[in-house]
């Protein structure tokens, strides 16, 4: 959509110095982002608190209080039951831990698959471009919400692995653009050459020589997909076509708490709270991930502090065009 | 240009094809019209149940590929898009969704764009100062929170407040006269409109504030500066211009899309608009509605490519030629 112009290094001719190892110096320039360390401080919080703290908790997410239903927070429940007298903090944790999982196992596997189509259509051109090509203008076309909404109670009965895949399948499209494009730029470079005419596999070449260059727009994507995925699951389940019952995630439970929110509030807003919170977390670390690979990228907050830095990295990375321009353009998951 | 936007046109055309096709089989495989007739109690004789399948279309021990043919030469021979589960026509409710969805959306698709490009851009300038900080907090957060939670809050608070706006469908069903009506409509837009409108904005001026600073620091505009424009004058005539364009695609897929993509607020205020509809027919298993559904998804997404790629030419001097 936006053709990115490459940013030239800001910085002055390179001073010589002592040089950092390249991920002492990516770690130290996530960690200049002070929001990106909230974020995985408040991530870490969340994953210990979704796995470790419901051992320690006297309700069970199963258990039915049935002295206590539909109560407020108070020091038995501390935050409130459900109509059927379930604990909502144990019910929560239980969700978010799904809800991790799905986001932690989807974001990564919406990138792999866009790097794979991406790289491959990048790589070989022809018609294994064209096809791939047309098959991802394809899948931009099909209505990706009714698609999965028909197709994801009818084969993730009992596993949600399926649909988190099915999420995953729907969700590469513009990643794979932004891969077939660097791709593009990346195969007639001299080591890529190089590789070919010693008669290495192309495959290989692709995920030797071509996929690490573009590392950092890879991970910086990955963060992104992960808050994508988690949204767009909450929606699925929402309307009771994501995560079946007895499984429980952070979407059912809001879906659950909706009729309610304007007079228990707490069964509505205590898991609503919870996805923002770790929205809010994937996307702060996005935010420094990019800042790290990317210091010339408009709006890294870094910047000025880090003229020196700039030019010991390839500065040609549309991360930006990811991160900066948050993709949520599909529809049905849009509002 | 025109043989380009020809060959587009032809492409997104097959592309859809395939797309409703696609749909139109999924759905027949997935959804189980039968269940409709089979839940009640008591229910039909069965041979009366595949009589009533049998007469929308949707009979499941008709071959697919038939009932697949069947559905394909009514609607290009006729555009009729068949029967819906509850024995209506399709066609008559999607045109009445289509309307109630125009009413919701577009109000607030072009205050979003609109505001958004304008906060966008203003954010862009004022870059690192603490508005500017506090922005980029608050878009991460509306970002990362799904439109239900959006909506609902707006709603709790406008209860907590004790109601002062009503929010529930179109108008207030007490409301008598054509004047008490319309004034009841507006008042029942206001919520939906503010919550899409959060959303929108928020979207439009994240993608606006970047592509504006990258026109900020741009050759053209320091020329336009230094031949003594006002830096005022300069940033909008030379700057906000050029940093639009890019925007524009993306405002154009996101309004267009929204027609079926604004389900959770539709769904919340109860508007009975394409969105809703999208849901509703999948949970009664209403095959041909699905169907029409799918058309008219993948033809937006249609309408969509090929207006954007019209603004893009009409803005872009350099693509026009």
């Amino acid at each position: 959509m936006t053709t990115q112009v490459p940013l030239a290094p800001t910085g002055p001719a390179p001073v010589v110095r002592k040089s950092r190892g390249r991920s002492a110096l990516l770690l130290a320039r996530f960690s200049r982002n002070r929001l990106a360390l909230v974020g995985v401080a408040i991530l870490v919080v969340l994953v210990v608190g979704a796995y470790v703290m419901p051992t320690f908790l006297h309700w069970k997410y199963t258990d039915n209080d049935f002295e206590n239903m539909g109560t407020a927070p108070d020091g038995n429940h501390w935050l409130g039951t459900n109509h059927a007298g379930q604990d909502i903090l144990a019910q929560t944790l239980r969700g978010l831990q799904k809800s991790l999982v799905i986001g932690l196992i989807g974001g990564p596997l919406t990138t792999f698959f866009a790097a794979i189509v991406g790289a491959s259509a990048g790589y070989f051109g022809g018609w294994v471009d064209r096809v791939l090509m047309w098959f991802l203008e394809l899948l931009l076309v099909v209505p990706g919400f009714l698609l999965l909404a028909m197709l994801a109670p009818k084969l993730a009965h009992g596993t949600w692995l399926i649909f988190v895949v099915l999420l995953a399948i729907l969700g590469w499209m513009v990643t794979g653009r932004v891969v077939r494009s660097m791709t593009h730029t990346l195969k007639d470079r001299e080591f890529v050459l190089a590789a070919k005419y010693m008669g290495v596999r192309p495959m290989t070449i692709i995920f030797r020589h071509i996929l690490p260059n573009m590392a950092s727009l890879l991970i910086v994507d990955a963060a992104v997909q992960v808050g994508l995925i988690v949204l767009a699951e909450s929606a699925l389940s929402y309307f009771g076509f994501g995560i079946q019952a007895p499984d429980i995630s952070l979407g059912t439970l809001i879906a659950a708490g909706e009729p309610d929110a304007t007079t228990s509030a707490w069964m509505f807003f205590v898991p609503a709270a919870c996805l923002v919170l770790m929205g809010l977390c994937v996307a702060f670390i996005g935010d420094g991930l990019r800042d790290a690979f990317d210091p010339t990228a408009v709006g890294a907050k870094s910047k000025a502090r880090l003229q020196d830095d700039a030019d010991e990295i390839d500065s040609e990375s549309p991360v930006l065009d990811l991160t900066g321009q948050n993709v949520r353009t599909e529809e049905g998951l849009t509002s | 240009m025109g043989r380009f936007l020809l060959r587009r046109a032809i492409n997104y055309l097959i592309l859809t094809f395939l797309a409703s096709s696609g749909v139109y089989f999924l759905a027949s495989l997935t959804l189980e019209p039968q269940m409709n007739l089979l839940a009640k109690h008591p229910h039909p004789p069965i041979a009366t149940v595949y009589q009533i399948l049998n007469s929308q279309g949707v009979d499941p021990q008709v071959s697919v590929f038939v009932r697949y043919w069947h559905w394909l030469t009514q609607l290009v021979l006729h555009g009729n898009f068949g029967i819906a589960a509850d024995g209506g026509s399709v066609n008559t409710e999607m045109s009445q969704r289509i309307f109630v969805s125009t009413e919701l959306l577009l109000l607030a698709t072009f205050l979003g764009a609109a505001t958004g490009v304008v906060y966008g851009a203003w954010n862009a300038l004022r870059q690192y100062r603490f508005s500017d900080r506090a922005s980029t907090i608050f878009s991460y957060a509306v970002i990362a929170t799904p439109v239900v939670v959006i909506g609902v809050t707006i709603r709790t608070v406008d209860n907590w407040l004790g109601s002062p706006i009503q929010y529930t469908g179109m108008y207030d069903p007490g409301a008598n006269g054509f004047f008490a009506i319309a004034v009841s409509n507006l008042e029942h837009l206001i919520l939906p409109t503010l919550t899409l409108w959060i959303v929108q904005m928020t979207l439009f001026s994240r993608y606006q504030r970047s592509t504006m600073l990258d026109v900020l620091g741009s050759d053209f505009l320091r020329t336009a500066r230094a031949k003594g424009l006002p830096r005022r004058k300069a940033v909008i005539k030379h700057g906000l211009r050029t940093a639009v364009i890019p925007v524009m695609p993306l405002l154009v897929y996101n309004i267009v899309l929204l027609f079926t993509g604004a389900t959770f607020t539709e769904k919340l205020f109860g508007w009975h608009g394409m969105g809703e509809w999208l849901v509703d027919t999948i949970n009664t298993n209403d095959i041909n509605a699905v169907a029409a559904i799918g058309v008219f998804t993948s033809g937006l997404v249609l309408i969509a490519g090929l207006l954007s790629d019209l603004i893009y030419a009409a803005l872009d001097p350099r693509v026009r030629t």
